[in-house]
This record gives C-alpha cells, sequence and structure tokens, in this order.
C-alpha cells in the first residue's frame, strides 16, 4: 500500500462526502463548502496519479502537477464568485435560500 | 514509519472533511475547512508535490480559508431562518447511498490504476535543458504548457469582472467591502505594520527562485496580496476604488503582456507562445514580471468582493 494509493483512497471518500455534504445542507454557504471538498478530494486523487509516474528523477509526474496548481487557482476564483453571488443574494433578499417557495425580491428605487 | 505517517495525514484528512461537512455551526464547519485546507499542505508534501503543497498552504488554505471566514461572519444572523429548509430523512438517506457508491466507484478505479504508470516525467526531461529552468513544474507551467497558464490568468480576470458586475447600483466603481478600521494599538494593526516589508521580500524570494526550485508567481503573488490584504483589514490603508486607472492597468497589464510574448513567438518560432531557441528564458522572465502584479492585485481584490462603497 504506497502513500500514493493511500492517498487516493483518502480522496475517494473526500469526493464521497463532499458530495454528501453538497445534497444535504440547505444553506448556500454549506453547499460551497462541500463543494471545496469534493475540489480538494479531486485534487489530492489526480496528485496521487502524478505521484504514481514518478521517474526520470523527479517524484512525481511534472504534467498534472503544473495542471493542478492551475485547479488550485482557478478552483479559489470559482469560490470567490460564488460567495460574492450569495453575499449579493443575501444583501438583496435578505435570506439565503434557493428554495422555491421563498417571498419574492421586490425592487425598490435604493439598492439596486 | 513513513507509512504510519502517510496514515496519519489521511486520517487527519478525512476527519476534517468529515468535521466540515457534519458541524451543525456554519462558522465552525468554515474553520474547520481552513484547517482542513493546511493539513493537505503535508500530504502533498508526503507526495513529493512541493510547488503544490505551496499553492493549497496559499491560496487552499489560506486565501479560500479567509474568503469563507469572512462569508460566515457577514451571514451569521441566516443561521436560524436556514434551519427552516432542512432536508428530510429520506433525502439524507438516499444522499448517503449516492455518496457511498460515487467513494466505492473510485475507490475501485484507484486499486485498478495500471501498474507501469503512465508518465511525462521522461518527455520533461528530455526537453527541460531547452527551456532553461530548472524546476520542471516551471518549465511546465511557462513552456510546454503555456496556453493553458494564459488562459488561467484571464479566466482569473474575467471572474474578478464578474464579481465586480455584483456591486449596486450606487456604489458602481466605488470601493469594495466595508472600511475597516482595527485598534491602533492593538496587535492586529502592530502586525499589519511589522510583517508586510517581511512578507513582501519573502514573497519576490518564492516567486525569484520558482525556476529553479519549488516556488514561483503563483505562490509569491499569494503572498503579497495577503500583505495588501493585511494592511486593509487592519484599518491602515482602504481598498482602492475599481475605477483607478492604475488598478486596471495593472489588472490588463499581465494578460496582454502574455498575449503580446505568444503574439512575438507565432512571428519569430512558427507557431503561437512558441520561444524562439535560446530565447526562452527571458520571454519566460518578461512573462513572469508582467503577471506577478496582476495575480497579486487579482487574489487580493477577488477577495475583498465586489463594489459595496460609491467613491464620493
Amino acid at each position: 500500500m504506497t502513500d500514493a494509493t493511500l492517498f487516493g483512497l483518502c480522496a475517494a471518500v473526500l469526493i464521497g462526502l463532499g458530495l454528501f455534504g453538497l445534497i444535504v445542507h440547505p444553506q448556500p454557504l454549506r453547499k460551497i463548502l462541500a463543494f471545496n471538498v469534493v475540489g480538494s478530494g479531486v485534487f489530492l486523487l489526480l496528485g496521487a496519479i502524478a505521484r504514481r509516474g514518478a521517474g526520470s528523477g523527479f517524484g512525481g509526474d511534472p504534467v498534472p502537477q503544473a495542471l493542478l496548481i492551475t485547479g488550485i487557482v482557478v478552483a479559489f476564483s470559482a469560490t470567490a464568485l460564488a460567495v460574492a453571488l450569495l453575499l449579493r443574494l443575501h444583501d438583496v433578499a435578505g435570506s439565503v435560500t434557493l428554495s422555491s417557495d421563498a417571498p419574492k425580491v421586490v425592487p425598490d428605487a435604493g439598492d439596486h | 514509519m513513513t507509512l504510519l505517517l502517510t496514515v496519519g495525514i489521511a486520517a487527519l484528512i478525512v476527519a476534517l472533511a468529515i468535521w466540515t461537512i457534519v458541524a451543525r455551526d456554519t462558522m465552525a464547519a468554515v474553520i474547520g475547512f481552513a484547517t482542513f485546507g493546511l493539513i493537505l499542505t503535508l500530504a502533498w508534501v508526503r507526495l513529493f508535490g512541493v510547488d503544490i503543497a505551496l499553492t493549497e498552504a496559499a491560496i487552499g488554505g489560506g486565501l479560500t480559508g479567509a474568503l469563507l471566514i469572512g462569508a460566515a461572519a457577514h451571514l451569521r444572523k441566516t443561521e436560524i431562518a436556514a434551519h427552516a429548509d432542512r432536508v428530510g430523512m429520506s433525502t439524507r438517506i438516499c444522499a448517503a447511498l449516492l455518496s457511498a457508491s460515487v467513494t466505492v466507484v473510485l475507490v475501485f478505479c484507484v486499486l485498478a490504476l495500471p501498474d507501469p504508470a503512465p508518465t511525462l516525467a521522461s518527455q520533461v526531461a528530455a526537453n527541460i535543458a531547452v527551456t532553461e529552468v530548472g524546476n520542471p513544474i516551471t518549465a511546465v507551467l511557462l513552456a510546454f504548457r503555456a496556453m493553458d497558464t494564459m488562459l488561467e490568468a484571464i479566466v482569473l480576470v474575467f471572474a474578478l469582472i464578474g464579481v465586480w458586475s455584483l456591486a449596486p447600483d450606487n456604489a458602481w466603481g466605488g470601493r469594495p467591502g466595508l472600511r475597516h478600521s482595527a485598534d491602533p494599538n492593538g496587535i492586529l494593526a502592530y502586525l499589519a505594520r511589522v510583517l508586510p516589508p517581511i512578507g513582501i521580500i519573502v514573497g519576490l524570494y518564492i516567486f525569484w527562485v520558482g525556476a529553479d526550485h519549488p516556488g514561483g508567481k503563483f505562490q509569491g503573488a499569494t503572498i503579497i496580496a495577503a500583505m495588501w490584504l493585511l494592511v486593509i483589514m487592519a484599518g491602515l490603508a482602504d481598498a482602492p476604488p475599481i475605477s483607478r486607472k492604475w488598478l486596471r492597468i495593472g489588472l490588463a497589464g499581465g494578460p496582454l503582456a502574455f498575449i503580446a510574448v505568444g503574439a512575438y513567438g507565432a512571428f519569430a518560432a512558427g507557431a503561437f507562445l512558441a520561444y524562439p531557441v535560446g530565447f526562452a528564458k527571458p520571454l519566460i522572465i518578461v512573462i513572469e514580471l508582467a503577471l506577478m502584479p496582476t495575480l497579486a492585485l487579482v487574489l487580493a481584490l477577488m477577495l475583498l468582493g465586489a463594489p459595496q462603497r460609491a467613491i464620493k
């Protein structure tokens, strides 16, 4: 059982846990959090695959590792955009709920 | 012995993930997630991805944690209302079954990975000498897959524009967030005076050393962005209005320089983002120098959020 396999299994558990959290939590911020856990699991899985590709004097296959750096940065930007949308929903509607029977937003002259 | 270390780190990661998912209070879950990001850094070091460990600690644990803690603090009052929306037991059971089956399928995939693992390490090793860069990940990011890095920089700017577009009408083009203030004699203000010079030097060093050792512009830019955010959060400086010209020029400069280098490559070496022989290192340095301020600005501004205060 190598390090890579162990972290690959850990990543599989993370993805499952994140998926559960994404479905079960009603609050959008908890969903964003769970989605980030899924993202970390996917990155860890790719990292384990990169470790298995070690060779030619490198500790891991550099190509997937470089893709992971790109992935982590882009995942942060997606989270930032999601959080900005959530905060705007809160400012406009007063509550953060994704349920369909929420009170409709009444446009008023002041804010938006 | 080292297997025990790996098992320990993996168990800690899973435990923190479970905490993040099942904690009742959102702030507790978010803090658990920030810790999760930091322990994940250790996993990256075990997997021989030191560059990724730096990025995860800076962006995954640090910036994402700060972003989510700010959001959780802002949304504290909606916690009680959210409990009315709780899902029923049948949904929970279905979700648990779905998650468990996804995990089982992935476990089978992990255990069935091909044994002489396919790898591009040999190709990277064969071609890295031409790029005159010692760090293979920097070579991949800026020479072999430079197109990905360019598109990533552009995606970051687009995400920032998306965040800015959420400004209320009266605050359009204004300052992001509320004015922070901290006790001028307190520890936060003290730290915000003492740490930024050190942080900027560390950030520049990590950027520069990334050519031959683990490091690079993403990690360095994150540290510099964090220093700027620290100064803003301690109230020592205010977030700039987003309509300022220097801000806009700084944001556009990086991707434009990257595209310009790519066009030069199309002209001088036959393909977009190709480097003429012997010019690889100088062109890579040009790209990195142009991209550093853009990245620091983008990362800090994305965390500050949409404009809230109009410029008077």
